[in-house]
């Protein structure tokens, strides 16, 4: 558990940011990290109760794993695949430069 | 028969009209889509109404019908569709600027139930982007208002299928539940909403916001109407590996039988005291005396852990929402911003999801990033899994003492647009007694017992049953729906002043 949990810092909101892809403005960050820390301070609660004798549910009911026959079937064409995006080339999606980042 | 006796009417009325060929399933259409030009204006129910679609497919069930064949019972009925479910060639943008213009290549299995049932399809209403919010004041398409009231909200974040029910728009339509946005809206609409048990709806084509709590269900202006709805749309389908495979319980049959006699119902102890309008409060009193006098033993239960619901809820939602939504990345589909042929492709997704999210979408995704960073995710995501398992054996506990358990749907009203906009704390209280239900996957209905006094708007009661027992929902809310008709000589929708 950390320290104080309602003492997210400017910075720490700016972190979350890009690990989230949110090219945040200024406004934003000062906004925002009042805002986080009150709902954090908030939900932090359930760290009142979570005992270690208490076992972790992920899920509403037990999940298992789904196999289909393996059997060719009717999908999705290339065009309508291609439909809703952005950019499209070649029957490809388009996509910025993926090398040389920062 | 005038167009607007056509929209007064419920789905159940509305089938024996069209089975008898006294209507024809295009007059139905035509009548709810005039209504809809006269009042969505002013209601902004709908986001995309698909006047072609609609008249196309009613006159599909009209020729069907001429031809003799077999008809389902809601064949030829308009409904609203939520738009976070998608439709084939249809715009669907879940109330966000990220996928406006999108048309999917795909029918979820909803959608292509409600086709194969002859429901007639009238358009997409709006929600809360993604379905974050109980107002629906987060749409990025502007704010649905409700029927009773337009300065107020409609709820969330099915906001805009409520509204349409309440507007008589569409006497039909579907909503998703995540926290509460079916039975919420319900309640400050005066309708009836219905989350199903987790996986007895199929998720396939609903855009995820929380794939372990989102189901999709009914909203309508009768009990029986959301039972006709809720047959056509449940059942195992092998597209959604959560789907479950046991047979839909009989919640037509139920809704028919409305009799509560011998029933054990629980209150719930720590749902409806403390921090609920006065006029909820004795609205929610009045109709647990009804259903006493109807026959049923009322119990007091104790559900201690779901004191933490809302904490463990805003830790679980976020998290998954957080990973859900990385797929909106100015790639595949919807929105791309700054692709100038300099910027690396982290910028450009970046700038776009910057671009097309709005404040609560990001605010979630933020706290959700932040729950599962490495140093805290065993403190905030694993403690909110193991409250999840304490409200799971609270519910366990409370249906051996009683077959339903009830509770008022909100702690108020409907609020005023913009009066809880920019607090989200407060915001996320109208769910306090609709999250649990969601963190252990029971089934639970809202349906509306009166106005409250002080503010003559609509208040809500919760009827909540263990998993695969969506049926005795049906049960005890048509017997309470019942006893209130009598009473008020009519439904309460019928009052609202919105015309």
């Amino acid at each position: 558990m950390p320290e104080n949990p309602s003492a997210i810092t400017r910075d720490q909101v700016a972190h979350l940011g890009r690990l989230a892809r949110l090219a945040l403005t200024e406004d934003e960050l000062d906004h925002y990290s009042a805002q986080l820390a009150d709902i954090l301070a908030a939900v932090a609660r359930v760290t009142e109760v979570a005992t270690p004798d208490v076992p972790a549910t992920s899920h509403p009911m037990p999940l298992r794993n789904v196999f289909r026959d393996d059997e060719p079937r009717e999908s999705l064409s290339q065009a309508e695949a291609l439909a809703g995006a952005p950019v499209a080339e070649d029957g490809r999606f388009r996509v910025p430069r993926i090398l040389d980042e920062e | 028969m005038s167009a607007l006796d056509l929209t007064r009417l419920t789905a159940a009325q509305l089938s024996e009209l069209l089975s008898s060929r006294t209507v024809s399933a295009r007059e139905v259409a035509q009548a709810h889509l005039d209504r809809i030009a006269e009042v969505d204006e002013r209601i902004h129910a709908f986001l995309h109404v698909d006047t072609d679609g609609a008249l196309a497919a009613a006159g599909a069930v009209d020729e069907a019908r001429a031809a003799g064949d077999r008809l389902g019972p809601l064949a030829g009925v308009p409904l609203a569709l939520k738009d976070v479910l998608t439709m084939r060639d249809v715009p669907t943008t879940c109330g966000s600027r990220i996928l406006e213009g999108w048309r999917p290549p795909y029918d979820a299995t909803v959608t292509r139930r409600l086709r194969e049932a002859g429901i007639v399809i009238l358009g997409k209403t709006n929600m809360d982007e993604f379905a974050m919010g109980s107002s629906t004041e987060h749409s990025a398409y502007g704010p649905t208002r409700n029927p009773w009231d337009t300065e107020r909200i409609p709820g969330g974040s099915g906001g805009g299928s409520a509204a349409a029910v309440a507007a008589f728009e569409a006497p039909l339509a579907i909503g998703t539940d995540t926290g509460g946005s079916i039975r919420q809206p319900a309640a400050v609409t005066g309708t009836v909403g219905v989350k199903p048990t987790y996986g007895a709806v199929s998720r396939y084509g609903l855009v995820a916001l929380a794939s372990s709590l989102d189901q999709a269900g009914p909203c309508s202006r009768t009990v029986l109407d959301a039972a006709l709805l809720h047959e056509v749309i449940a059942g195992y389908d092998p597209m959604d590996s959560t789907s479950l495979a046991e047979p839909v319980p009989g919640v037509v049959a139920s809704a028919r039988r409305a009799d509560v006699a011998g029933m054990r119902i629980g209150l719930v102890t720590e749902l409806g005291g403390e921090g609920y309008q006065a006029g909820v409060r004795q609205r929610f009193a009045e109709a647990v005396k009804i259903l006493e006098g109807l026959g049923a033993e009322v119990v007091e239960v104790s559900c201690p852990s779901f004191e933490y619901a809302l904490a463990a809820y805003y830790l679980i939602l976020p998290s998954e929402a957080s990973s859900n939504l990385a797929k909106f990345d100015g790639i595949r589909y919807g929105l791309r911003v700054g692709d100038d042929g300099t910027r690396s492709v982290e910028e450009v997704m970046r700038l776009t999801r910057e671009a097309g999210f709005g404040a609560e979408v990001k605010r979630r995704i933020m706290l959700g990033t932040y729950a599962l960073s490495s140093g805290y995710y065993d403190a905030y995501y694993g403690s909110a899994q193991k409250v999840r398992t304490l409200i799971q054996r609270d519910f366990a506990a409370a249906f051996a003492q009683a077959d339903v358990l009830i509770s008022p749907t909100a702690p108020t009203t409907a609020f005023r647009l913009g009066e809880k906009l920019d607090d989200p704390l407060a915001m996320y209280l109208n769910d306090v007694a609709t999250i649990p239900v969601n963190l252990a996957g029971n089934a639970a209905m809202s349906l509306p017992v009166g106005l409250a006094p002080e503010d003559g708007l609509p208040v809500g009661l919760q009827i909540i049953a263990p998993a695969m027992a969506d049926d005795r929902l049906y049960r005890v809310g048509a017997a309470l729906e019942q006893a209130l008709f009598d009473r008020w000589g009519g439904l309460l929708i019928e009052e609202v002043p919105a015309r």
